[in-house]
């Protein structure tokens, strides 16, 4: 017994936090890097989270592709159709008040949801464990499920990667001048309005990826991104949107105390997040890792 | 902010001081409009359509005229109607009590996020707000008092003010109309009044309005609760003339209905939220039965709006009479 609870209990919600916290770090990754370039709160995040989820089910039923093409394949198509969204759309408002961008996006993500609602209904859609990770094994203290320990171990390298490209290369430092200063940028011969295109399409993509990983879990589900994306902005209000690494610590993290809070007052769980927010405000308002503007 | 000019400005010289007078002309029209319109449609619909837009109404004081998004306004609309339905159908309070009571409780509220939430600008607010009412709905689905899924439900409607009896339809009718009128008066003389004044001073440029002297988060605080309270005024009318407080008037998606409203109407227009409201909630009305598909064309109206429609209805024709409306 660990603090009057049972050490499976408390290392299963811990398990279940790890996993809730790798989506969290994917999906604000990509809102922060979508956030740092384009000025835009992309509401559709949630939307483009659950058609990754899709993409991998209709490959698996229409195609006979598996898991592991999915995982490659979901977030080129999702990317590439966040692509043409930012081309046809987005494109348009970067000149307006950033809050219109948020309100397309918003739109976009209702029409999105409510067509895949209408074809699929909101009951959950099974999709299976790839064969090379089912079972689980037994570590002493709990039984870890393969597939789980895979999510983690994937995004967490994923999360890195992109911190990785983004603060250690040179196409990251390009990235990271034009988020300071576009035209600046433009002006040594850097062709911006394609990287802005390229880099929606790689946040996009990002939430892509993390939607296969979440259908075996959770299931494939029209509205699986719908309430998942507002505990994300609440993540990203508590990280700032400032910092790369910032956005991944402060989501497995927060992952981690909802799967505490579960253990010791599953009353709250569904809420903590956001009083956490509330505190963070009430102390720091630029967030943990964000600069004041 | 760059470009925050163009988010609610229709291209006009706001109306100074005072009202004008073609706008008292519209806004007697609109009266009498409303006076006869329940003689002719479904009076039902119309106490809905009425409450929507004195919601909208309070929605637009912050948006159009704070240019402050907030996201989550469902949380005082629906927290007043829990709070409005729990006093009159659990402690058997009078209508008119009940409804005050549920829109002070919809200020407090406001007061306490919105005290947080200004700590924030821009797209931080919006996700704040977002996020906020988003727990409140969690507490409202757990909370024993609100009846979880079903909701409060059989809330009577009682005798205004111990004499007239609001079963009826149309007394209940005229009382909604009285309280819209109410909320689009004080709405109108807030925005028209030097507070008002200032309040665009600070969405215009905040560290000019600072500098000279107007302390800007009390002014945008003060913006917040009224928006709230008036929300609050909205959702209690609604939970006693429809009997039933639920967790869809919590729901985020009510808080992008709302949005939804003042947009397509216009931003920032005396009479835009109204007329957004109305089309809105008949689109609903007529387009229940597609079931999914309304969100679908929710959807597609405010890309439509965003896209090519940034002034809204009442703001396109404002434009085309060249008076502000």
């Amino acid at each position: 017994m660990i603090l009057g609870i049972p050490p499976q209990a408390l290392f299963g919600q811990l398990l279940i936090g790890l996993i809730n916290g790798s989506f969290y770090a994917m999906l604000s990754l990509g809102l922060s890097v979508i956030f740092g370039l384009l000025n835009i709160i992309n509401f559709t995040h949630g939307a483009q989270y659950m058609m990754g989820a899709f993409v991998a089910y209709f490959l698996l039923q229409g195609v006979g592709l598996g898991y592991w093409w999915a995982l490659l394949l979901a977030p080129i198509a999702v990317g590439i159709l966040g692509v043409i969204m930012e081309r046809v759309m987005l494109r348009r408002l970067y000149s307006l008040d950033h809050l219109y961008g948020l309100l397309l996006t918003f739109g976009l993500g209702l029409i999105i949801q409510g067509l895949f609602r209408n074809r699929f209904g909101s009951s959950g859609l099974p999709y299976a464990i790839p064969s090379q990770l089912t079972g689980g094994r037994n570590l002493g203290f709990m039984v870890l499920p393969n597939y789980r320990a895979w999510v983690i171990v994937f995004s967490l390298a994923i999360c890195l990667a992109t911190w990785f490209v983004i603060e250690r290369t040179k196409l990251g430092s390009y990235l990271r001048a034009a988020t300071e200063n576009p035209a600046l940028v433009q002006a040594f011969g850097v062709n911006v309005p394609r990287m802005i295109t390229l880099t929606y399409g790689f946040g996009v993509a990002l939430a892509a990826v993390a939607g296969v990983l979440a259908a075996p879990i959770y299931q494939v589900n029209p509205l699986m991104g719908a309430d998942l994306i507002i505990v994300v902005f609440a993540v990203v209000v508590i990280g700032g949107m400032g910092s790369i690494m910032g956005s991944i610590v402060t989501g497995f993290g927060l992952g981690l105390i909802e799967g505490l809070t579960k253990v010791f007052y599953p009353e709250a769980s569904n809420t903590v997040i956001f009083v956490i927010m509330a505190l963070v405000l009430l102390v720091k308002p630029a967030g943990l890792f964000g600069r004041a503007q | 902010m760059a470009g925050a000019r163009e988010l609610a400005e229709p291209d006009l010289p706001a109306a100074a001081a005072g009202p004008a007078r073609h706008q008292a002309v519209v806004f007697a029209l609109m009266v009498a409009a409303f006076v006869v319109a329940p003689f002719v449609v479904y009076p039902v619909f119309l106490m809905k359509a009425l409450c929507f837009a004195l919601f909208a109404c309070a929605f637009n004081l912050l948006i159009g005229y704070g240019g402050l998004l907030s996201f989550g306004h469902a949380a005082y609309l629906g927290s007043a109607g829990y709070i409005s339905a729990h006093a009159a159908k659990v402690w058997g309070w009078p209508p008119e009590l009940a409804i005050v009571a549920g829109t002070l409780g919809a200020a407090g509220l406001g007061l306490v996020i919105g005290a947080l939430a200004i700590r924030r600008q821009g797209i931080y607010f919006a996700m704040i707000t977002l996020a906020l009412a988003q727990m409140l709905y969690f507490f409202c689905l757990q909370a024993p008092f609100t009846g979880g899924e079903d909701g409060i439900q059989a809330v009577p409607r009682g005798m205004l003010f111990g004499v007239i009896d609001l079963r009826n339809t149309l007394p209940m009718y005229f009382t909604v109309l009285a309280i819209f009128l109410a909320g689009f008066l004080l709405v109108y003389r807030t925005i028209h009044s030097p507070f008002g004044q200032v309040l665009k001073a600070i969405r215009e440029n905040e560290p000019r309005a600072l500098s000279l002297g107007y302390g800007a988060d009390h002014y945008k605080l003060i913006a917040f609760v009224l928006s709230a309270a008036l929300s609050g005024l909205a959702g209690g009318t609604k939970a006693i003339v429809f009997q039933l407080a639920s967790l869809t008037d919590v729901h985020w998606s009510m808080s992008g209905e709302v949005v939804l409203m003042t947009l397509l109407g216009g931003l920032g227009t005396v009479f835009g939220p109204v007329v957004g409201a109305v089309i809105v909630i008949g689109l609903e009305t007529y387009l229940a039965q597609l079931g999914a598909w309304v969100t679908v064309v929710q959807g597609a109206i405010f890309v439509i709006c965003v896209l090519a429609f940034r002034r809204g209805v009442v703001g396109e024709l404002a434009r085309f009479l060249k008076k502000p409306l």
